[in-house]
């Protein structure tokens, strides 16, 4: 039976197994490869996408919970190229990434943060960044970028206001 | 690209034969890892070029570049090398993975040896492409070469200046005669606007948008995926399966066995699932019965080991790597004798993205997309089990989510060609994170008996280790070798420390654990042993451990690498040594005092032909401790790129730390015991220290940085640890519960 659900802003639906993890359908059937597999036990934080703008482990996520629900990967957080989110602008600007397989998860969990707490002290990003997991070691750049990018999207809000 | 013509000399030169709208220029990157094995293809090898120069109309210049980019940055520090020499702006230069092709060779990519083997090769090939646009220029304009010259992506000439971009110059230099590599003229450093540029990664807007490539990201019309049921015990088989059940797992195309590969490829065979996608086929191995023909190993466990280690502890160790004087009677006849037991566990790669590698055979020719840092290895494999010739084995080599060393091996490359090889479709072999824990190269477990004698003025009289380990030597050596060599201790045997009497002593101990080069390798052990050890002998004869250090590293001088057989070959330089130990102790505020409780350590190791010191800052509790601060200092010779230098610092201190304070892997009945991210923890956003990293300004050529950072962080905790509370760790991990 056919499961549907918003990706990206877009209606998507998809006949698999209901118990499949989102994961798996976003990579191997829908071919969003930015979401990545690390762990398959919600450990470490690869897989992070938002429902219902909520940073939520797709690793472990029957596709079918989704149903109806807005689902978010890194694939829909810039509209295009030359207008990325401004976390995404702040990972580059920090040069965040090294082997980067982990940053999409990280990026997912650092936006619903934001989106949470427009101005996050160090405990905030503690909390809200420890289950990403990055063997590269790049939290301290991850750390900077974060605050870089509240303070822009700070600015932006002020700007708009 | 054309096809190049054959041509017998290093460092060959060579436009495009194409005439085409492009001047490329093919050369030779010189090896680092895997050094002899190079030599050799070069000796073989009718055209040695591994990387080019590719310079376009549209004013794009392009590093065609075989090497692999695994995190460390090759992608951007290696173009900015070549940009430098070749006067182009940055903005125009672009990289490109090379093809694997077997008229070319390609080094892979590891030791440490990127930039370091990289640096004249590149410099020498930006020069030529310079010189050739430039003498393209002088003959438009009909002037002479010498009253041109290339800036910024342009030749210039002239007052008021006249000008061709890059890309206009193209065709007239595919022209021209070839530049001696040898003979082209090099920029003086002063005069670098790039190499030692802060410079931000030419990858990191691909990584921040989830556009990035890697391995297990591959999609090829057709395929399908596939887990592999492997027997849990290092070295079983399978002895028989029942495919019923997981074959009715819905999605599961088909279940079949693969074979054991032999020594070279690490593989012992087991049960391929493969399926329309990776859940339904990691949900039919789940459903999948074997019997495991579990083998010899089954009885290994990691008490069995130790008991080993005691053993061979025991009685003197059979080879004697190194004997100095008499180090025996020297501590036989000191007043003041320090002895000290180190241990070292079995270590896991745990690179982020698991082991995978998709692969496509067909009659007469195979395509493979893969995430290695030795895609020439990938690609003999892949041929041999194809039945195909080289050539005929296109390989990918795709962004790695990590290496360390991991992905030098092709134990999964072999795997999914063996899948490949019997299913129709293009085959995805991927591994969840237990499969990649628990089927990884482990860094060798490590037992060292350190003893040293101090005189009555606090000199080093004498030195001695011991050490007993699962060699990676022995595990990889056809003859099955128990003499280690150099591999297990590296700089181990290259004392800093001045004394008259040295003796290393090594004893092999037998594990079936597949071992390999982990992260700095062998150094990660000597590291801690050598730098825990001098703390202790710095306490015992009451000497601050920076002083105490400092003079017994004595004159500037250089130290030969023991068993380099060549005293020239990168000798340990004292000077630069103790230059980072007191830029450390400087950043670090070494002498001020801290709060009770709180310590710093210090420890100072040469590795990679690079010199870092870090300090420690621990704040301890009766149960606990807690890093507060790492501070690093580097000289790993001229900078290429600062910020992408101090990320490796930083990755490398990070991933040194989950070692030291986190989890071992330990083997039971054979296997190993810990599976996935709850009991092989990593450090995470929440524990990791600022860390400040200060590079030394050097004019010395580049030497590595992925690796140097990683020895030195354990024995700058454990040393900062004694230095809060007296209680001196040996044993690693360390844990909370130790200073209890």
């Amino acid at each position: 039976m056919a499961i549907s659900f918003t990706l990206n802003g877009k209606p998507e639906s998809v006949d698999v197994s209901p118990d499949m993890p989102l994961l798996w359908v976003l990579r191997d059937t829908l071919g969003k490869t930015g979401t990545k597999f690390g762990c398959g036990m919600a450990l470490c934080g690869a897989c992070t996408v938002h429902i219902n703008g909520e940073a939520t482990r797709s690793c472990i996520t029957p596709v079918s919970s989704v149903a109806g629900k807005k689902v978010t990967t890194i694939e829909g957080l810039a509209t295009d190229e030359s207008h990325l989110h401004p976390v995404q602008q702040a990972w580059m600007e920090e040069d965040v990434p090294q082997c980067g397989y982990c940053q999409s998860g990280q990026i997912m969990s650092a936006v619903a943060l934001l989106a949470k707490k427009p101005n996050p002290t160090d405990a905030d990003i503690d909390d809200a960044m420890s289950g990403n997991i990055c063997r590269c070691g790049t939290y301290q750049r991850i750390r900077k970028a974060i605050h870089r990018a509240a303070s822009t999207m700070a600015g932006k809000a002020h700007s708009a206001a | 690209m054309a096809t190049a013509p054959v041509v017998n000399r290093r460092d060959f030169l060579k436009k495009s034969a194409a005439g085409s709208a492009a001047l490329v220029i093919g050369f030779h990157l010189s090896p680092r890892a895997f050094g002899d094995q190079a030599k050799d293809q070069e000796e073989k090898t009718p055209n040695p070029f591994d990387a080019w120069v590719r310079i376009t109309p549209d004013n794009r210049v392009t590093l065609v570049l075989g090497k692999s980019e695994m995190g460390q940055g090759v992608y951007t520090s290696l173009p900015m090398i070549l940009a430098e020499e070749l006067c182009a702006d940055w903005k125009q230069v672009r990289v490109e993975q090379a093809p694997t092709n077997p008229k070319i060779y390609d080094l892979g990519t590891g030791g440490s040896g990127s930039v370091e083997g990289s640096w004249l090769p590149l410099r020498q090939a930006g020069a030529a492409a310079r010189e050739l646009l430039i003498a393209a220029a002088a003959k438009k304009w009909e002037v002479g070469a010498d009253t041109c010259k290339a800036k910024n992506g342009y030749v210039v000439h002239g007052h008021p200046e006249r000008s061709f971009r890059f890309g206009e110059l193209v065709a007239e230099a595919s022209k021209l005669p070839i530049p001696d590599l040898h003979k082209v003229p090099l920029k003086n450093p002063s005069d670098f606007v790039i190499v030692g540029r802060e410079v931000l990664r030419l990858d990191a807007a691909a990584k921040s948008t989830g556009s990035a490539k890697f391995g297990i990201d591959s999609r090829v019309p057709g395929m399908l995926y596939a887990v592999i049921a492997r027997c849990p015990v290092f070295e079983g088989k399978v002895a028989s399966f029942d495919a019923t059940k997981a074959k009715a797992v819905p999605g599961v195309r088909d279940v079949f066995e693969i074979k054991t590969s032999g020594r070279g490829a690490s593989t012992t065979g087991g049960v391929a699932v493969l399926a329309d996608n990776s859940w339904a086929a990691i949900q039919g191995r789940k459903a999948l019965a074997v019997n495991w023909d579990e083998g010899p190993a089954a009885n290994e466990s990691s008490d069995e080991l130790r008991k080993q280690f005691l053993e061979n502890a025991a009685k003197p160790g059979k080879n004697v790597l190194r004997n100095d004087g008499d180090a025996d009677a020297a501590l036989s006849a000191s007043a003041k004798k320090v002895e000290a037991i180190y241990e070292l566990p079995f270590a896991a790669h745990v690179c982020m993205e698991p082991m995978n590698c998709t692969v496509h055979i067909g009659p007469d020719s195979a395509e493979a997309w893969v995430p290695s840092q030795g895609p020439q290895w990938a690609q003999a494999v892949i041929a041999e089990i194809a039945k195909l010739p080289p050539e005929k084995v296109v390989v990918h080599t795709t962004l790695m989510g990590g290496g360390f060393g991991r992905r030098y091996h092709a134990d999964f490359v072999m795997e999914a060609a063996q899948v490949a090889k019997i299913s129709s479709n293009p085959v995805m072999v991927l591994w969840t994170r237990e499969d990649d824990m628990q089927h990884d190269f482990y860094r060798p477990a490590s037992y060292h008996r350190l003893q040293g004698a101090l005189d009555g003025e606090g000199k080093l009289a004498a030195w001695k280790h011991f050490q007993t380990s699962t060699s990676i030597a022995a595990k990889w050596s056809q003859k099955g070798a128990d003499d280690p060599g150099m591999g297990e201790f590296g700089s181990g045997a290259t004392i800093p420390y001045s004394t008259p009497n040295v003796r290393i002593e090594y004893t092999l101990a037998h594990s079936s654990a597949p071992r390999a080069w982990w992260r700095s390798v062998e150094h990660s052990s000597s590291g801690f042993v050598m730098e825990s050890f001098v703390d202790e002998l710095a306490h015992a004869s009451g000497q601050n451990p920076l002083a105490f250090r400092l003079k017994l590293i004595g004159d500037d001088r250089k130290i030969p690498q023991f068993g380099e057989g060549r005293e020239d070959y990168h000798p340990l330089d004292t000077a630069r040594l103790k230059g980072v130990l007191r830029l450390a102790a400087e950043k670090a505020g070494w002498d001020k005092p801290l709060p009770q409780a709180q310590g710093r350590g210090i420890a100072a190791f040469y590795s990679f032909f690079s010199y870092v010191a870090a300090v420690a800052e621990v704040a301890a509790h009766p149960s606990s401790f807690k890093v507060k601060r790492l501070v690093c200092a580097v000289d790993c010779g001229r900078v290429v790129n600062p910020n992408g230098v101090r990320a490796q610092v930083e990755s490398a201190a990070i991933y040194a730390l989950a070692a030291t304070v986190k989890d071992a892997i330990t083997v039971d009945r054979g296997r190993v015991v810990q599976a996935n991210f709850n009991d092989y923890e990593m450090i995470r956003m929440n524990e990791a220290p600022p860390i400040d990293v200060y590079l030394v300004p050097s004019s010395e050529d580049p030497s590595g940085i992925g690796e140097p950072t990683v020895p030195v962080i354990a024995p700058a905790l454990c040393n900062a640890i004694f230095n809060a509370t007296g209680k001196r760790l040996r044993r690693l991990p360390i844990r909370g519960e130790d200073l209890g």
